[in-house]
């Protein structure tokens, strides 16, 4: 065995919990500056340990809002907690307004909190593209618990579930009647539902519809969502919210659960990457090289078809040493 | 396969410290900014200084820019420069916005506030001086 190798400067830093070196490092890594490869190298054997929540839903449910409290609620208890929230970049201007840190009320001197803004840069599904390396990087600075609050999702943005270890989804009352809660998408994606806005009438039917759903299964896992009621305005169930996320994170202590989800999330991590890699390498190579441009040109003209072409290309990359 | 290396955003913060709760100007200038590319944190209403300087480091800004109308830009904007000092952050350009007399926004330069937008300014000269602060040599 050789000895690891010493941390560089900037992980060390991190490990030691240097605020201005990990947001330092976070900007690194959303702008895919190589600088963050050794830093995201050097601190990943120290991550995979702390429960990562998620917090999903869609816009205007009180995400924020909860998410202030639960903090409060964790740092009652003496847990540190770091938190990255994620808002829409546009796709016109490229900006983005994150508007997280409005609703987060804290000591200023705290530091058991590390709250980053992201915008989703592009990528769909609700986190970005770098979320999940960015929690790791808070995760190694030494934070006993990572909220990862997505932005409003619709059905189909269920990205949290390659981030979080658990998955909290955000509803309010009157969102629609028990049909919508049968329909595929985010509904599948959730460790624990959160009926927010409580103290709003209509959040008894929504319990209950969402307890069926819950009850009905499958749970293919071994989990069944639960499903707790809050408000932010009494406010109120915080706590229970906290204890239905911590069932879970038992519930993936037991056996070897949390490994096996662990090993699904990084299975897509690794696939995903890769793909990237081969999908620009191929997006360069077919305008570049005179062979597959050949290639292209039959596709154009209509002589050979998409599917025929990517057959080919897939043989020739696979060829390749 | 050389990873391409992606355009960054500039990130700028946006905060009103003080007491007064006219924040129609400083959401208008996070709105300009964000129409401008920017990645704008918008920390809202009511921040000690302490507070801004705090989400200053946290979210790796390039750029503050303060809004004031209450009047304590004396006593809130120096405490905000010498907190980013103490915390390593001097180098972060930061503006200002709101009403503030021609007499104490040259004292406020002189202190090291780069920009001061009063009524009237135009958004294209906001979103331009917030460009060049951010880009440009600090």
């Amino acid at each position: 065995m050789t000895p690891a190798p010493a941390l560089p400067p900037a992980a060390r830093a991190i490990a030691r919990g240097d605020r201005r070196a990990l947001a330092r490092a976070i900007t690194a890594v959303e702008n895919g500056d190589p600088a963050a490869d050794p830093i995201l190298r050097a601190l990943f054997p120290r991550t995979g340990r702390a429960p990562i929540v998620g917090l999903t839903g869609p816009l205007g449910v009180g995400k924020s809002s909860l998410l202030s409290l639960l903090v409060a609620e964790l740092r009652g208890s003496g847990r540190s907690v770091g938190i990255v929230a994620v808002d829409p970049s546009s796709p016109f201007s490229g900006g983005s307004v994150l508007g997280d840190r409005i609703r987060f009320d804290r000591a200023p001197a705290d530091d058991g909190v590390f709250f980053r803004s992201m915008a989703s840069r592009g990528a769909a599904g609700g986190v970005a593209g770098t979320t999940r390396e960015v929690v790791r990087l808070v995760e190694a600075a030494g934070f006993d618990v990572v909220l990862v609050e997505t932005v409003g999702s619709g059905q189909v943005d269920v990205a949290i579930r390659d981030v979080a270890t658990t998955r909290v989804v955000v509803l309010v009352p009157h969102l629609g009647d028990e049909v919508q809660t049968l329909k595929a998408g985010l509904f599948e994606i959730a460790d624990v539902f959160c009926v927010n806005k409580s103290d709003l009438p209509g959040a008894e039917r929504a319990e209950r519809d969402l307890s069926e759903l819950a009850a009905l299964g499958p749970a293919p896992d071994g989990w069944r969502a639960s499903v707790v009621r809050t408000s932010t305005v009494t406010p109120s169930g915080v706590a229970d919210l906290w204890r239905a996320i911590e069932a879970h994170e038992r519930f993936l202590d037991s056996g070897d659960r949390r490994a096996a989800a662990e090993r699904l999330r990084l299975t897509r991590e690794i696939v995903e990457r890769a793909r990237d890699r081969i999908s620009d390498d191929l997006v360069a190579r077919l305008s570049r090289e005179p062979e597959l441009r050949g290639l292209l040109d039959r596709v154009a003209a209509r002589t050979l078809d998409p599917r025929a072409a990517a057959d080919r290309l897939v043989a020739d990359l696979v060829r390749r040493p | 396969m050389v990873r391409k290396p992606k355009a960054a955003p500039i990130r700028v913060l946006i905060a009103k410290p003080g007491l007064d709760g006219h924040d129609r100007g400083a959401k208008v200038v996070a709105r300009a900014l964000r129409d401008a590319g920017m990645e704008v944190i918008y920390a809202g209403l009511r921040q000690t200084p302490e507070e801004i300087v705090r989400a200053a480091v946290e979210e790796d800004v390039d750029l503050i820019g303060l809004s004031i109308l209450s009047g304590a830009h004396m006593a809130l904007f120096p405490r905000v420069l010498r907190l980013l000092k103490s915390e390593r952050g001097a180098k972060i350009p930061v503006f200002a916005g709101g009403i503030i007399p021609d007499e104490d926004a040259r004292r406020l330069k002189r202190l090291g506030i780069r920009a001061i937008f009063g009524p009237g300014t135009s958004l294209d000269e906001i979103v331009r001086t917030a460009t060049a602060l951010a880009r440009g040599p600090a």
